[in-house]
């Protein structure tokens, strides 16, 4: 039975168990029940749904485990093609089960038919082409019999999931049935319930996490398995090629990442931090209306219209000043520079707004004495204010600096592919974001060291940008207690 | 008591005019101000540069260039058999169509009296787009009975000759070019004298799908539109109410201990991890892992939802917290539970600041890019309408911002306008979709 019918009929018995559940307490007569008649309907709703959804979601994620396990332990090592890994083959198998159930949905071959043709005898290629299923390479016959063993261990599963599915979902029924009485505490039974499901959907962030973290750890150990990470981290050069033998140093990778989030940082912090010192301390209620909103406008607009930005029309005019027709600077288009400008742009308003709070919540009595002392207003600012603030001003270009480490698609369309160690702001680099989309776009196994790098960037990425947050949130943190 | 009484006087200090250091104060106060003014003004600047920018390079992807030519549906080509039986006009491709339509045209050129040095109707290829022979070829199989006739068509121009309407190609230009010579272009300007070329507003480029890399002109916007619709509806159906589920329990019911603090901090650090590794994890969870289809607006949207969750629930607490403690302890006064004071109170109060951080959060994951690369939205032509709302969710599509960074990366110069086009699609929808989140703000905000 498809998932999607046992879902429904599920929500059906739930909903049928409310009304039923609500009807036996209001029917019953006697004393006055405990709790108000729909939580004795929810109470009913609740022990169908949460037993039965949780048993298939368990069992929706423990048999494909299983049965790759079966199927797998059926090919021999000789089945396994030269140059092909197990994980290869198995793949082919679940391809040509698909291809046999698209077939037996079509009406080309039967139920039996499918569970009992032998490649020996039949050109399952053909025969599934007729089906829309289109196979790279000729069926084995120990493919063959693995994709049925497949169909049918699935099959199995399935009827078995629907029966423990179903089952349970009236088991719960019964159960709440029975609790519908004007003694059973329902409501407190549905609060406990309820709770517990508020708390699942905020431990979601802490799964998301371990998620990132374990899907980083599992890639990058396999990586470092069929790489050393001696190379990767001590060498100079970067030139992976999917042929073999490639270089997979980080250096220069992490060099272009500095060097243009540096220029973003040099263009977006004094341009920021003036900004916020002018809108918080001199700018009157009109002009900070119509200017803070303008700026973080800047901050609204999606990273893949700065990336145009930069490769369409910073690019082109940089290149008309720098290039070979001006200063003899510049190469091509995408440059340090092109990115590293238009990222300043973008983190104007990051370094703008954050520094904005920070200097509001400088207390009014240290501005009053200084003014009180005979220090005009820009004295007050750079001999009191920003000095007051500086703690909170660190953490914010830091949290910028981190966004900048991070951004992707400016640098994927600004920056340039070449993986090059120079000082020359207006040579073509490249950056770890941007290999990390390089490396992983494109039909590559995950099983070659130049699909797996990518992980292994993403971990040092994930690193530095954890590393860096957690100290500007540190820094901020402490600043602002400070003040309360 | 002694009088405190001015003894020096010896500076020569006016109260009328102003001493050098004092002039020197003035001045760099005066200096700080405008480096402040100049800062709002540069990034300001950068603003209107970016959207003129956007503008002046995408407004030309709404026009499109047409050609009005009566195509004569030759029966000889189009059905030998001559039955109009469907299935035999099937077998007619492409090929069988574009003589006609290179015919015709050239036999328009011919009517007109236009002095060219082409002779034959083969030279009419460069004007026509590619995608002609289809179009008619489908409206044919539509109207069998109709073989025979000559029927008017408005059929796209090919991308050069728009761009040359566009001011986007000139003679210079194409000098190089095998596609299209200078001759093309002078025919181009005396059929669009004779009105037979002209430009019109491109709809297609609205609602079509995308095409292949050499028919600029035919590529649209509308598949991937919907890739994204459907990636949104993923988002708010489940980052809507797990985000809410969780800033309850986090605001009203979670008790000050280690578990909560843990929490708590891996929600504001997740809401700074660079949205890149989110696309790793889409890729390593829900594809090589969970062997969901690649290219699935349901895993863009999964994505997304982990990505946007943090930013919802952040606002969703906020606006929790403005609700002010007198209305739980009223309602707990007159004897509702804990949780029935936050459902039927609470909650309701907050909503609209809910809702107003649920749609920033939306248009956050509607613009954004990165993770999409990854799990391979990019790269998958978008041609084909997805059939059905579970088609629309389980087979792969693009998404608007993949699309776009699809478009950019294409050789072809005819794709930038596309890219631009679409970034002003996209910059329409989030700017509707803020201008909603601040009238229901404006509205619906209570200050206590």
């Amino acid at each position: 039975m498809p998932v999607l019918w046992l879902i429904l009929i599920v929500l059906a018995l739930a909903a049928a168990g409310f009304v039923a559940g609500r009807l036996r307490v209001t029917t019953a007569g006697g004393a006055r029940p405990h709790s108000l008649p729909n939580y004795y309907g929810w109470n009913v709703a609740m022990k169908v749904m949460v037993p039965a959804f949780a048993a298939l979601i368990v069992w929706l994620l423990a048999q494909p485990f299983v049965v790759n396990g079966q199927v797998s332990g059926m090919i021999t090592e000789q089945a396994i093609p030269e140059g092909s890994t197990l994980g290869l083959v198995m793949s082919d198998v679940r391809r040509v089960a698909d291809g046999l159930d698209t077939a037996v949905s079509q009406g080309i071959m039967t139920h039996e038919q499918a569970g009992s043709i032998r490649a020996e005898f039949t050109d399952i290629r053909n025969r599934l082409g007729e089906a829309g299923v289109a196979l790279g390479s000729n069926v084995s016959a120990e493919v063959l019999r693995a994709a049925q063993k497949y169909r049918a261990l699935n099959a199995t599963g399935n009827l078995w999931m629907t029966i423990a599915v179903l089952a349970l979902a009236l088991a719960g029924l019964a159960w709440g049935l029975k609790q519908a009485h004007g003694e059973f505490r329902a409501r407190n039974t549905v609060e406990t319930g309820v709770r517990i499901i508020l708390l699942s959907a905020a431990s979601l962030a802490i799964l998301t996490t371990v998620g990132i973290v374990l899907s980083l750890i599992f890639n990058t150990i396999e990586f470092f398995r069929i790489y050393p990470a001696t190379e990767f981290f001590g060498s100079l050069t970067w030139s992976p090629s999917f042929g073999g033998g490639s270089e997979l140093g980080i250096w220069p990778l992490l060099w272009g990442t500095f060097y243009i989030s540096l220029i973003a940082l040099i263009v977006a912090v004094p341009i920021g931090l003036f900004a916020a010192v002018y809108l918080s301390e001199y700018a009157g209620s009109k002009m900070r209306a119509v200017a803070k909103p303008l700026l973080e406008v800047l901050a609204g607009i999606p990273t893949i219209v700065y990336g145009l930005f930069a490769l369409l029309t910073v690019g082109p005019l940089l290149l008309s000043v720098f290039g070979r027709d001006g200063l003899n600077w510049m190469q091509a288009g995408t440059a340090v520079m092109t990115a590293g400008l238009v990222m300043g742009i973008m983190l104007i308003p990051f370094v703008s707004s954050l520094s904005d709070d920070i200097i509001n919540a400088v207390p009014q009595s240290l501005r009053d004495g200084s003014y009180g002392l005979g220090a005009t207003q820009s004295e007050t600012i750079k001999q009191v204010i920003l000095p007051a603030a500086l703690p909170g001003i660190v953490g914010a270009i830091l949290l910028a600096a981190s966004r900048a480490i991070g951004e992707t698609m400016i640098v994927v369309l600004g920056a340039g592919a070449a993986a090059r160690l120079s000082l020359n702001p207006f040579d073509a680099m490249t950056t770890v974001t941007a290999k990390i989309v390089s490396q992983l776009t494109g039909d590559a196994d995950f099983a070659s060291p130049e699909a797996l790098v990518a992980f292994a960037l993403g971990m040092t990425l994930f690193v530095l940008t954890l590393g860096l947050n957690i100290f500007a949130l540190y820094i901020v943190r402490k600043y602002r207690e400070q003040y309360e | 008591m002694t009088d405190a009484t001015y003894q020096g006087g010896g500076n020569g200090s006016s109260l009328v005019a102003s001493d050098a250091r004092t002039k020197r104060r003035n001045a760099s106060e005066a200096r700080f101000r405008i480096y402040g003014l100049a800062a709002i003004g540069a990034g300001i600047f950068f603003l209107v540069v970016l959207l003129t920018a956007i503008v002046s390079n995408g407004i030309g992807a709404f026009q499109q260039t047409f050609i009005e030519v009566p195509v004569y549906l030759d029966p000889a080509k189009l059905d030998k058999q001559g039955n109009r039986n469907v299935d035999d006009i099937k077998k007619v491709s492409t090929f069988g169509y574009t003589p006609l339509i290179q015919a015709a045209l050239w036999q328009q050129v011919q009517n007109e009296g236009i002095a060219t040095d082409y002779t034959k109707a083969g030279d009419m290829k460069a004007l026509i787009s590619a995608s002609a022979a289809a179009q008619v070829r489908d409206w044919v199989i539509a109207h069998p009975d109709r073989i025979g006739d000559t029927v008017d068509f408005k059929i796209l121009a090919a991308s050069r000759v728009d761009g040359y309407l566009k001011d986007r190609v000139s003679r210079e230009s194409i000098a190089e070019d095998k596609n299209i010579d200078a001759g093309h272009l002078d025919l181009t300007d005396a059929l669009r004298e004779a009105g037979i070329v002209h430009k019109g507003f491109n709809t297609d480029f609205i609602f079509g799908s995308d095409a292949s890399e050499s028919r600029a002109e035919q590529a649209g916007l509308g598949v991937s539109m919907l890739g994204s619709l459907f990636m949104m509806l993923v988002v708010l159906l489940l980052a809507l109410p797990i985000g809410v589920a969780a800033s309850i329990y986090l605001e009203e019911f979670a008790a000050k201990n280690w578990f909560t603090d843990f929490i708590e901090v891996n929600i504001s650090n997740l809401a700074a991890v660079p949205s890149i590794v989110f696309g790793i994890l889409g890729l390593a969870v829900f594809i090589q892992f969970a062997h969901l289809p690649q290219s699935a607006p349901l895993v863009g949207g999964l994505v997304l939802t982990l990505m946007t969750l943090p930013t919802i629930i952040i606002s969703t607490r906020a606006s929790l917290k403005a609700v002010p403690p007198s209305i739980r302890d009223a309602a707990l006064g007159v004897g509702a539970s804990k949780m029935q004071a936050t459902f039927h109170h609470v909650l309701p109060l907050a909503m609209p600041g809910i809702l107003t951080g649920t749609i920033i959060g939306l248009a956050q994951a509607l613009g954004e890019t990165a993770p999409l690369l990854l799990i391979g939205m990019v790269g998958y032509i978008a041609t084909n309408y997805p059939d059905g709302v579970v088609a629309g969710f389980m087979s792969p599509n693009s998404a608007m911002p993949a699309q776009i960074y699809e478009w950019a990366k294409r050789a072809d110069p005819a794709y930038y306008e596309r890219a631009w086009g679409g970034i002003i699609i996209l910059l329409v929808f989030l700017l509707a979709m803020n201008v909603i989140a601040i009238i229901l703000r404006r509205k619906f905000e209570r200050r206590w």
